[in-house]
């Protein structure tokens, strides 16, 4: 159904369905992430966006249907599953722990350990080395935050969704979903955090972006995957539609005209 | 050269973090201060013998303390601690002196009783996701009756040597100092190393400071918490033996104030009660502040009942410098 059809997808969904109760989320929703794309996942409220993410992430299982990650057909149970796979996920707004440092934050649930008996036996932390590590994250990202070993509560929300980012980044291999990155964030700081993309993007990991901010998607999104009542009913790019057409798409005012025949 | 400054800054940065993250450059100015006033009330505060009291009256909350902070780092709260040590000190002498149980053995009971109610607390916070202040009310509860119905309401005397060990004293120069005061200041140690230094230390943080954050990044939160209170469970019968060492018999009575008390010396030490900030260094700090001025008092000849109205303002002073310093963190 893609207006642009190149490449095999990194990460795909055929027909999943979640349903909560009464109420159906997920009504056999397809996904196609291609290599080294901005793909943006747009929709009204309750088409399912949150879900196909939580899904894709391993916040949830689905009902039914496949999940293929380079081809092969996963079974996410936890997030942890899927970060294994090296899916790695951006949340709103519950990504960091304010009270520890940016190195500390970086490196949350995958500490290093010392080497020798004092990692092994003592599980003690490799502070230095994880300073080092989390120093070359940053900078490869051009990141601009002070000290590494300063609280994140010190930091802005820019400089704060840069640290969630870049901790995304340094430990993606293949994918990052990023939800709402921009939410919280004034003009500015929202234009460093969509250039923080991009350098993901340039560094060969596809990025999956939900917003509900139209010129924003239109500016960065290679595609945009338009959902509708737990469907993806379009896949488009800024190039061939407008974006009145894609609110039209996503409100049902319009269906997608096929163009592939 | 500009990177190797660069390193240097952050080491010197970091020491400051540190310092502003647990907050224990104010309690610690507080106790020298207080430690100043009484040394000018008193002569006989500020002699070694006496300090070594302080060390000694303290140690038993103490212990008790650090196994309340790991607790409250983790926003959570125990009000079963004095409870559950008393059950412990009641296992261990009525096991050893009316069964006539190997002494070891008796300690080891009691050690695994208060352990059990760790595990019982951590199940109960973490398995059913009932809050830590009802859950711990319960257990506190069930602790108390627990220890009531096995010691008939009897002190327990006599007791076996290996029972009071900790209450023997070794001499340095002319001080005497107790094992328990040691044992104290080792496990506070040993805390202190976990926290700091260890991967389980970062996530005790973590996991009080934002839950959500900690689990979405890979922490097991469940199992830290679980572990935080088993090991404060198992600090409750360490302190149990500690208190027979330091009474001589086992006392159904005892450990009553004292998860108010341990509460009080966490908070005075600068820990947070929302979670993620402070550290046992400040508990330390903490639980020597109300000692010092409960016997500084005690010296100056004040009435008791002015130790608890003292004790009061300290834990409200802790407490608003908290919330204070919350608010111009958000």
């Amino acid at each position: 159904m893609s207006a642009v059809d190149v490449g095999v997808p990194v990460l795909e969904a055929r027909g999943l369905v979640k349903r909560y109760g009464s109420v159906t989320a997920l009504d056999g929703a397809d996904f196609d992430l291609l290599p080294k794309e901005i793909l943006a996942l747009i929709g009204d409220n309750g088409a399912g966006k949150s879900t196909l993410i939580k899904a894709l992430s391993g916040a949830i299982a689905p009902d039914d249907g496949l999940i293929l990650l380079n081809g092969a057909q996963m079974h996410f149970r936890a997030p942890l599953d899927a970060r294994r796979h090296g899916i790695e996920t951006v949340y709103q707004d519950l990504a960091l722990a304010p009270a520890l440092d940016i190195a500390e934050n970086l490196f949350l649930g995958r500490e290093l350990r010392r080497h020798g008996i004092l990692g092994l036996v003592f599980r003690m932390a490799d502070r230095q080395r994880m300073l080092r590590e989390a120093r070359a994250h940053i900078a490869n990202l051009k990141i601009r935050v002070g000290s590494l070993t300063q609280a994140v509560e010190t930091l802005s929300g820019g400089q704060r969704q840069g640290v969630a980012v870049a901790r995304a980044a340094a430990f993606a291999s293949r994918v990052v979903i990023m939800d709402e990155p921009t939410a919280a964030l004034g003009v500015k700081e929202s234009g460093q955090v969509l250039d923080l993309i991009r350098e993901v993007r340039e560094q060969g990991i596809p990025v999956v972006l939900i917003s509900h901010n139209m010129p924003q998607v239109f500016e960065i999104a290679d595609r945009i995957h338009i959902m509708r009542l737990g469907r993806r009913v379009a896949t488009i790019t800024p190039k061939s539609h407008t974006m009145e057409e894609a609110v039209a798409l996503m409100t049902g005012a319009v269906s997608f005209q096929r163009t592939d025949g | 050269m500009a990177r190797i400054n660069q390193v240097n800054s952050e080491r010197g940065s970091f020491v400051l973090a540190r310092a502003r993250a647990t907050s224990t450059l104010g309690p610690l100015l507080a106790l020298i201060l207080a430690s100043i006033f009484f040394a000018t009330r008193t002569d006989r505060f500020l002699t070694s013998d006496n300090l070594s009291l302080v060390v000694q009256q303290v140690a038993v909350v103490g212990i008790i303390a650090i196994g309340q902070t790991l607790i409250i780092l983790t926003a959570g709260i125990d009000l079963s601690c004095g409870a559950v040590m008393a059950l412990g000190t009641i296992v261990m002498t009525r096991l050893a002196v009316t069964h006539g149980l190997n002494p070891y053995l008796a300690i080891g009971l009691g050690l695994g009783v208060c352990l059990a109610f760790g595990v019982l607390n951590g199940v109960l916070v973490t398995g059913l996701r009932l809050p830590p202040f009802i859950v711990t009310l319960g257990t506190l509860n069930i602790a108390f009756a627990l220890t009531h119905i096995t010691s008939n309401e009897e002190t327990i005397a006599n007791l076996p040597a290996p029972l009071t060990f900790f209450g023997n004293t070794f001499q340095v120069g002319t001080t005497s100092i107790t094992y328990g005061s040691v044992l104290a200041l080792v496990l506070a140690l040993v805390t202190w190393f976990v926290l700091a230094q260890t991967i389980g230390g970062r996530h005790i943080y973590a996991t009080g400071n934002n839950p959500d954050a900690a689990r979405l990044a890979g922490v097991r939160t469940r199992r830290v918490l679980l572990a935080v209170y088993t090991s404060a469970g198992l600090l409750y019968g360490i302190a149990a033996l500690v208190l027979i060492g330091r009474t001589g018999v086992g006392d159904p009575q005892a450990g009553q104030s004292d998860n108010l008390d341990s509460i009080t010396a966490v908070v005075v030490g600068g820990t947070s009660l929302f979670g993620g900030r402070g550290g046992v260094v400040g508990t330390l700090i903490g639980t020597m502040i109300v000692g010092v001025f409960r016997n500084g008092l005690q010296l100056m000849g004040v009435a008791a009942i002015y130790q608890f109205l003292i004790t009061g303002v300290l834990v409200i002073i802790a407490v608003a410098i908290d919330q204070f310093s919350r608010r111009r963190r958000t």
